[in-house]
């Protein structure tokens, strides 16, 4: 094989295989950075070795030897880690007979989702750790994504290793009742991936959105460990949803397109297909939630495809459903609009204006949303006045300047 | 008690290392003086830990009235009277126990009465990481 097929051979591996190798020392060692580097070194020795000796036939098991090689040396250079010792001798039996085996090593990655997403960790953490230790995405990529720079991302990461490690954060899967509550974490660590990497820039190289793609890798990860969460379900289609309508998002010369109005043929049907079917299966379960509710009202978004209308009534109703998860500023905005759109623009704005001032003064949609409900009602000053301040909240250049047409009444 | 090697359950032959945690209980001045049954729920609390097998030290603590405070500076003694600022929240006690992790130590924090008034810090020891190593 020549080298550069050697090299592809081993990125496959590492891509495919990163976070299940992380996965399967980490649960092991309950040590996430160690499992890292000694990870690896073996990739790099697999650099060296395999264009030369070939790709071996189970390329897994040969760099699970080979790291916990690393590891053992590592624990009998460092003094303070000889405990460590006879659980690294107990992996290196696992890896052996793993190797024998035909089966393939086990699947780790789930307890290593719930280790990052653990109420232990910090929030700002859960999310870039998942990226990094589940996906192999480098620390500073995650970084210029969450717009911080690359120190302050590796410090995040390192302090959140180091957290688990000596707290002593079980690398399990919880048990119910438990259990729901710590997936939610899990699924909100994912979706906030997601959101982070949903932004205006139709530039696709953007680094933003290659993290919303990422963030669906994960949840397709997620569905596939946990198929029968409906849960795990909602938040994928929900993602998918998104993810159809993202070229759809802006005209061709970069103004901002509400959805009600996007032009449908834009939306990439085998994701809307696949999120729908994704969504049937989950309801099959009988268990609703909030990932499952905003996926529904994604869904009534996309009927629209087929039936050339939206069913705003359903939409009102999904969002109050969501209030039953907890209070949900998002989702009283989106009611209120819901109800003005069904054709009470005056119950919606009474709505809005029954929201905490607190909660709304800068929130941009709460502002948007009244500008548009005022222009419903024809009470043109005040809508102006309302779109204005919505235009002044947002740092998105295209929806600004969608905002501060909307102000001066020239768009409907 | 020491840290010790336990094995699990499950078929695999791994071990598992238990854990030294301090469970350091922060209370309310108010809350604690309108407690009257605080004394018997924290007994009752110490025995679960005792009957769990999982209790290595702990006690409850006097007021921070009763505090005195020693430094040495330039090798002079220097000794002051109570904490260093009058706060509402203190150290009301503490309690060491032996488990297989964290989740295992967040739950038995959560079962202390004081977590329903104050807040129950959760710390590993230091020392259990050195005294597994250095035999």
């Amino acid at each position: 094989m020549s080298e550069s097929a050697t090299h592809d051979a081993i990125e496959a591996v590492a891509r495919d295989l990163y976070g299940r190798l992380v996965a399967y020392i980490a649960s092991r060692t309950g040590d996430i950075a160690d499992a890292q580097d000694a990870l690896s070194e073996a990739l790099v020795a697999a650099l060296e070795n395999w264009p030369t000796n070939g790709v071996p036939d189970k390329p897994e098991a040969w760099l699970l030897h080979v790291a916990r090689n690393r590891l053992i040396d590592a624990s009998r250079r460092e003094q303070t880690r000889r405990d460590a010792e006879p659980l690294l001798q107990q992996l290196a039996e696992e890896a052996e007979s793993s190797a024998k085996e035909d089966e393939f090593f086990p699947d780790e990655r789930l307890k290593l989702l719930f280790v990052c997403a653990h109420p232990a960790m910090d929030v700002a953490a859960r999310t870039p750790l998942m990226l990094q230790v589940v996906l192999g995405i480098d620390a500073a990529k995650i970084a210029s994504a969450f717009l911080v720079s690359p120190i302050a991302m590796s410090q995040r990461l390192v302090r959140a290793k180091t957290k688990i490690r000596d707290a002593g954060i079980p690398f399990r899967v919880p048990d119910p009742p438990e259990l729901s509550e710590r997936l939610s974490f899990v699924l909100d660590a994912i979706y906030s991936a997601y959101t982070t990497g949903w932004d205006s820039l139709p530039d696709a190289a953007s680094t933003h959105r290659a993290l919303a793609s990422e963030a669906i890798v994960l949840g397709r990860v997620l569905v596939q460990l946990m198929p029968a969460e409906p849960e795990t379900l909602g938040l994928l289609a929900l993602m998918l949803h998104c993810e159809a309508r993202r070229e759809a998002r802006f005209s061709s010369t970069g103004e901002f397109i509400p959805l009600d109005q996007q032009d449908t043929t834009r939306w990439l049907g085998n994701l809307v297909e696949e999120a729908e079917k994704l969504l049937r299966t989950a309801a099959g379960f009988g268990q609703t939630g909030h990932y499952q509710l905003e996926a529904a009202i994604q869904s009534i978004h996309a009927a629209r495809v087929k039936s050339g209308n939206i069913d705003w009534q359903e939409i009102a109703l999904l969002y109050e459903g969501l209030f039953r998860f907890g209070p949900n500023i998002g989702a009283s905005v989106g009611r209120a609009v819901a109800l003005a759109q069904a054709g009470n623009p005056s119950a919606g704005l009474h709505a809005l204006d029954a929201l905490p001032q607190s909660s709304v003064v800068n929130y941009q949609p709460f502002w948007a949303a009244r500008g548009h409900l005022l222009r419903l009602l024809n009470r043109n000053q005040e809508a102006h006045e309302a779109f204005t301040r919505a235009a002044s909240l947002t740092d998105d250049p295209a929806l600004r300047e969608y905002l501060f047409k909307r102000a001066t009444g020239g768009l409907v | 008690m020491f840290p010790t090697l336990k094995r699990t359950n499950q078929n695999t032959t791994i071990k598992t290392i238990t854990m030294k945690y301090a469970l350091l209980v922060h209370v309310n001045k108010e809350a604690v003086d309108q407690s009257k049954d605080a004394r018997a729920a924290g007994m009752a609390y110490g025995e679960a830990l005792r009957a769990a097998g999982i209790f290595v030290a702990g006690a409850g603590l006097e007021s921070p009235q009763a505090t005195t405070v020693v430094s040495v500076r330039n090798g002079k003694r220097q000794v002051h009277d109570g904490p260093y600022a009058e706060t509402k929240e203190f150290l009301g006690g503490f309690v060491v126990i032996d488990v297989p992790n964290l989740d295992a130590a967040l739950e038995w924090a959560a079962r202390n009465p004081s977590a329903a008034v104050g807040f129950v810090e959760v710390r590993p020891l230091a020392g259990s990481y050195f005294a597994v190593g250095g035999k």
